[in-house]
């Protein structure tokens, strides 16, 4: 049984509707005044010297769209935006495929010391990054990796710990049952874990891909240390240096940052639902 | 007998088979790495050459003559006592908020969780344009209320404010965490208080907040780990370390001792001092567990 949370009186439920719209105004506002900006001309960004809010502070009259082609072409966002899309369809296809194998042979398979090696991948997880940074640099530009996409690619077919984790506990609520009928059919482990498990498990592995996904798109680290060629930086990236060499251009910044976000944010639309399950499942249990 | 163990070698194989690509990743990605960097921390190492051993120097000169060592380290330190704290109450509070039951709650739930998936270098660079002295949103909504808002991102106890604000805005990627705790508390702990006549305080007080316990302390956990490596908003935002160094957060120090000077024994002995900080921290946090997280109804 869940709970629902308590049933109110009228009074009460006004309140409430008050309360959250009014926090909704600070939870919207930077997006609305992203969009906004980046729709504006620059008299109506540098002449607002008189400080005064109106509608027309959030909602431009006319409309300046020559802003996104602008800022596309101060720098060259749809190339970043390839790349991008790029390094997304590599890592989530190799933390997806890696880190359900290795999430079977950790819930399905008896070995010899499989519970500490599950505690050290989850300890792993608190290892702060700068620890091993220095050293992985030196190993990846000692194989020649330095400026390639590699460093961001080949670490994603090792699986990740936290999806392991996810998908571990996901895969241990199927019944042993199944699987050992098919063993008794003669089917082999990987025969079990493709045709039986796999198909089980879309939930699981469509709550890792989607990650997987926004975590490659969000990055900024990992190119930052990594890529030197202009025409190979991701998006975040990009964003950055547009605002290190033409941070003054505010309305192209704006359009440049909305292009950025709005592909999370209709992702996410669409996704909601496995979104929010990945997320709760995660959460102390 | 030996039928048994020829099965048990076959499982093992066929487990350690399952688990290679984590074990590989493992070795050469985080354990290997994790080794030498300890060795590196006792080096002078420029990535170019090889590295050449001084002993414990790089660590006396951290703690002992760099004044930006303890710099950052505060800087990081308060980042951690006030962000992570305020953080889970806004989430826990926002939590509650959204666990009512109305119509439409959903909608709200959707707006709140959206601040936490804008990525945050887009975060950082919408931030510094609200927050624009002149002509920012921010500003302009407090001089219509008569006050004359700070140049937030260039005085000093300003800039860090503003990060934590920041901090703040994206607090919905947790709420979701205690949204999905509260939904897991059992409706016979509220039947039972409501028999002994438990006032809706009483019931947050004894119920709600006691069994919220293990997801709070959870998010306390990866709060503080994070926090200790709080990098990216501040390298956009104010990548020299801000006013008055005031948002010269350890990693970005790090960060630029390592990269910028190639100063990379040095960074390695930063990372090593940080990586002690937060296993101790972690240490104390996990003993104080017994005191006041409630496993199981």
């Amino acid at each position: 049984m869940t709970t629902d949370g308590p049933k109110l009186n009228l009074g009460s439920k006004v309140a409430t509707y008050v309360v959250l719209t009014l926090l909704c105004l600070p939870a919207l506002l930077p997006l609305v005044w992203m969009i906004s900006t980046s729709l504006k001309g620059d008299t109506q960004i540098y002449n607002a010297t008189d400080h005064g809010l109106s509608l027309s502070t959030l909602v431009p009259s006319p409309l300046h769209p020559e802003n996104y082609p602008d800022a596309l072409n101060t720098l060259p966002f749809l190339v970043y935006l390839r790349n991008t899309l790029f390094l997304c369809i590599c890592t989530v296809l190799g933390a997806v495929v890696s880190s359900a194998v290795v999430a079977y042979g950790f819930a399905k398979v008896n070995f010899t010391g499989k519970n500490t090696l599950f505690m050290l991948m989850i300890a792993t997880m608190a290892l702060p990054g700068q620890v091993t940074m220095i050293p992985v640099f030196s190993l990846y530009r000692s194989l020649g990796w330095y400026g390639t996409y590699l460093p961001i690619i080949v670490p994603a077919f090792t699986a990740s710990a936290y999806y392991v984790f996810l998908m571990t506990q996901f895969f241990r609520t199927i019944p042993n049952e199944m699987s050992e009928a098919a063993r008794v059919d003669g089917a082999g482990e990987w025969t079990i874990f493709t045709r039986l498990i796999l198909p089980l498990s879309k939930p699981a592995l469509a709550t890792c891909a989607l990650f997987q996904f926004i975590g490659t798109w969000n990055d900024f680290l990992g190119p930052l240390l990594y890529i030197n060629d202009p025409a190979k930086y991701p998006l975040a990236y990009g964003l950055q240096q547009f605002v290190t060499l033409y941070g003054g251009k505010h309305a192209q910044l704006m359009a440049a940052s909305t292009i950025f976000t709005i592909p999370i944010i209709i992702l996410f639309f669409f996704a909601q639902k496995t979104f929010i399950q990945g997320i709760s499942t995660t959460g102390g249990k | 007998m030996p039928r048994g163990n020829r099965d048990k070698a076959k499982q093992n194989l066929v487990g350690y088979l399952f688990i290679s690509p984590w074990l590989i990743g493992f070795i050469a990605f985080t354990f290997w790495p994790f080794i030498r960097s300890i060795y590196l921390s006792f080096t002078r190492y420029n990535i170019v050459t090889e590295p050449k051993w001084v002993g414990l120097a790089n660590y006396k000169m951290l703690l002992t003559q760099d004044e930006l060592f303890y710099k950052s380290a505060w800087v990081t330190i308060k980042y951690a006592i006030v962000a992570v704290p305020l953080g889970i109450v806004a989430g826990v509070a926002l939590a509650l908020l959204l666990n009512i039951n109305v119509k439409g709650m959903s909608v709200f739930r959707t707006i709140f969780y959206l601040p936490s998936i804008v990525p945050t270098v887009a975060t950082s660079v919408v931030f510094m344009w609200l927050l624009n002295p002149n002509i920012g949103l921010v500003n302009r909504i407090l001089a219509v209320v008569g006050v004359q808002g700070p140049a937030w991102l260039s005085t000093s106890p300003w800039a860090f404010n503003s990060l934590i604000m920041m901090a703040l805005w994206g607090v919905g990627g947790s709420m979701v965490i205690y949204l999905a705790g509260l939904k897991d508390i059992p409706v016979h702990l509220y039947e039972a208080a409501t028999l002994d006549g438990a006032s809706s305080v009483k019931k947050l007080r004894y119920v709600t907040l006691p069994m919220m316990t293990p997801v709070i302390f959870f998010n306390l956990v990866m709060g503080i780990i994070s926090a200790f490596q709080y990098f990216t908003q501040a390298f956009v935002m104010t990548p020299n370390g801000g006013p008055e160094d005031s948002t010269y957060f350890y990693s970005l120090y790090l960060y630029n001792r390592a990269w910028k000077y190639l100063d990379m024994g040095y960074a390695s002995a930063m990372a090593w001092i940080l990586f002690l900080v937060v296993i101790v921290l972690t240490g104390l946090v996990f003993r104080t567990q017994k005191k006041w997280v409630h496993y199981g109804g």
